[in-house]
């Protein structure tokens, strides 16, 4: 059941456990108690909602940048990821393999802001060796999800 | 001018599903619950290879059997799911779509009058196929009680000097009934004692519910005495790229290849390239369909329990069977009001046979969206008729 719950979860965390109980063809009791264990074990680590932003009057700037850093003795990379994550601005942080060690995810609200965000508090970590900002463009698909998507049934409307 | 028309043609019965077609057609925002094909677009890995075929140019006929790697693959997914070996070579003919298949099994082995056994509620095409092989057919009508599965006192009454094939809808559209290896073996005795051949449509044996789908090609004594039918339509979400195949002894597989070749010549090579693809690839993304469905079915079985109409629980396909009895209609009556009152379009159970009565056809090739908005209709008429009737 854990697999499909979470496969469920995934797509649509507002599901109520009364409509999981019913799909999963378990009992609601069930579902309580395999949630909550989820979120225990930090397997489930946060709900969150997927918004297009463009659609708003909201001015967001988003940018990808690739980090080049020195990992620390003892710690490698995670006491510098650290450092980067804890600003609220950014988004996400991932170790990567490749050409180069972070990749960090940030949003603000202009390009001004991003650009101050990498000269002022990115570069000057002594241990970070060089960035390279993308700004995004567009998105077409975020967290599985098409953006922008109208889905129309192309099936005949009754077939054998 | 003369009337040019074939007799054996004209009788026979036009659809009973296209009447509604035509009112559904035109009626605005109508829910359609009557769609006999997956609502997923076909995997995007199979539908990237049809395009990267076309691109290396690979736009002529195969040879009539079908591609040789799709034979391949073919062989080894019979072999991997059913533990059954086909010689791709001789005992694999690839079709346009598992209509086909029937069609030209059929025609293979019918001499006329001969009888053809047909279960029903089942698909529509299985009795018009018959009649125009100039078999006999010869209808079990299948009960509920039963979950519409076959029973074997039900065949053996059916079964006469002339009758030649059982033909085996199994997992079944439209009651969406399984038949598990139990019961395939308790007619797979009868058919080896009356010495009979089976045609065995397997097109929904990707999408079952309880334990794997069974072919009755894997019983004892019965591989030899079995056309298996399958295709891509259901399992890959592939209806439009019209490809299914046949399997079985090669004696028959021969025939059946003989009348493609001078119908058909071959099954269109763009979809048969990428079915390679879907087969080597592809079991992930069917388990990933079949969970939805699964999550779909158990919603629509809650929803009628709720609802209390009556409805067996069905393994297979992608379809719910309920019951109106209860309303003192015709199942025509039932889903033409329901249409025309609350938007909701299902298929009358006697589209499929006429011991369809009293039920309803109701596909869950949908999204849980779609279908709770629909659930919320169907409940609002029942509760409706409900008031009215006490």
């Amino acid at each position: 059941m854990r697999d499909e719950l979470l496969s469920i979860l995934e797509k649509n965390s507002r599901i109520d456990f009364k409509e999981l109980a019913v799909l999963l063809g378990v009992t609601e009791e069930q579902v309580l108690e395999e949630i909550s264990k989820l979120e225990k074990e930090n397997i489930i680590c946060a709900y969150h909602t997927l918004i297009n932003w463009e659609k708003t009057d909201i001015e967001k700037v988003s940018a990808l940048i690739e980090v080049k850093v020195t990992p620390q003795r003892g710690q490698g990379f995670d006491r510098i990821a650290e450092r980067i994550y804890n600003y609220p601005e950014v988004k996400s942080v991932y170790l990567l393999s490749g050409g180069y060690d972070l990749l960090v995810t940030l949003e603000e609200k202009s390009l001004k802001e991003i650009a101050g965000f990498v000269s002022d508090k990115l570069s000057t970590m002594e241990s970070v060796l060089s960035t390279a900002t993308h700004f995004i463009l567009k998105k077409y698909k975020d967290h599985g999800t098409i953006i922008n998507k109208t889905t129309k049934d192309e099936r005949e409307v009754i077939t054998p | 001018m003369r009337n040019f028309l074939s007799d054996k043609v004209i009788n026979i019965k036009p659809s009973g599903i296209r009447k509604f077609f035509d009112i559904v057609h035109e009626m605005q925002d109508a829910i359609s619950l009557g769609v006999g094909e997956p609502d997923f677009d076909t995997p995007w890995f199979i539908r990237d290879e049809g395009i990267y075929s076309l691109e290396r140019g690979k736009t002529f006929y195969t040879s009539n059997a079908g591609l040789k790697d799709l034979r391949t693959e073919i062989s080894n997914y019979i072999k991997r799911t059913q533990g059954i070996n086909y010689d791709p070579e001789k005992e694999i003919v690839v079709t346009v779509g598992g209509s086909e298949a029937i069609d030209i099994g059929l025609r293979a082995v019918i001499n006329p009058d001969d009888e053809v056994i047909i279960p029903q509620p089942s698909y529509v095409s299985y009795e018009p196929c018959a009649v125009l092989a100039d078999a006999k057919p010869v209808i079990i009508n299948l009960k509920a009680e039963n979950e519409f599965r076959l029973k074997p006192d039900e065949l053996l009454n059916a079964i006469t000097d002339r009758t030649k094939v059982l033909i085996l809808p199994y997992p079944n559209n439209p009651t969406g009934a399984i038949m598990e290896k139990e019961d395939l073996e308790k007619i797979a005795k009868i058919v080896i004692e009356k010495d009979l051949l089976v045609i065995s449509d397997e097109i929904y044996s990707a999408l079952t519910y309880k334990d794997k789908h069974v072919s009755i090609a894997a019983i004892d004594g019965m591989q030899e005495r079995t056309i298996l039918i399958n295709g891509f339509s259901k399992a890959y979400a592939m209806t439009g790229w019209r490809l299914g195949y046949a399997c079985g002894p090669k004696e028959i597989i021969k025939q059946m290849t003989k009348i493609h070749q001078f119908a058909i010549m071959c099954a269109p090579t763009t979809s048969q390239y990428a079915a390679v693809e879907a087969l080597k690839k592809g079991d992930e993304e069917v388990e990933k369909m079949r969970q939805s469905y699964n999550q779909r079915r158990r919603f629509l079985i809650n929803a009628f329990k709720e609802m209390q109409l009556d409805c067996f629980e069905p393994y297979g396909a992608f379809y719910v069977f309920p019951c109106i009895k209860e309303f003192n209609m015709t199942s025509e009556e039932f889903a033409t009001k329901l249409l025309m009152e609350e938007k909701v379009a299902v298929v009358p159970g006697t589209a499929f046979g006429d011991c369809g009565e009293g039920y309803l056809r109701i596909s869950y090739a949908y999204s849980l969206d779609n279908l709770k908005m629909a659930i919320e209709r169907i409940k609002h008429f029942v509760e409706k008729l409900r008031t009215k009737q006490s």
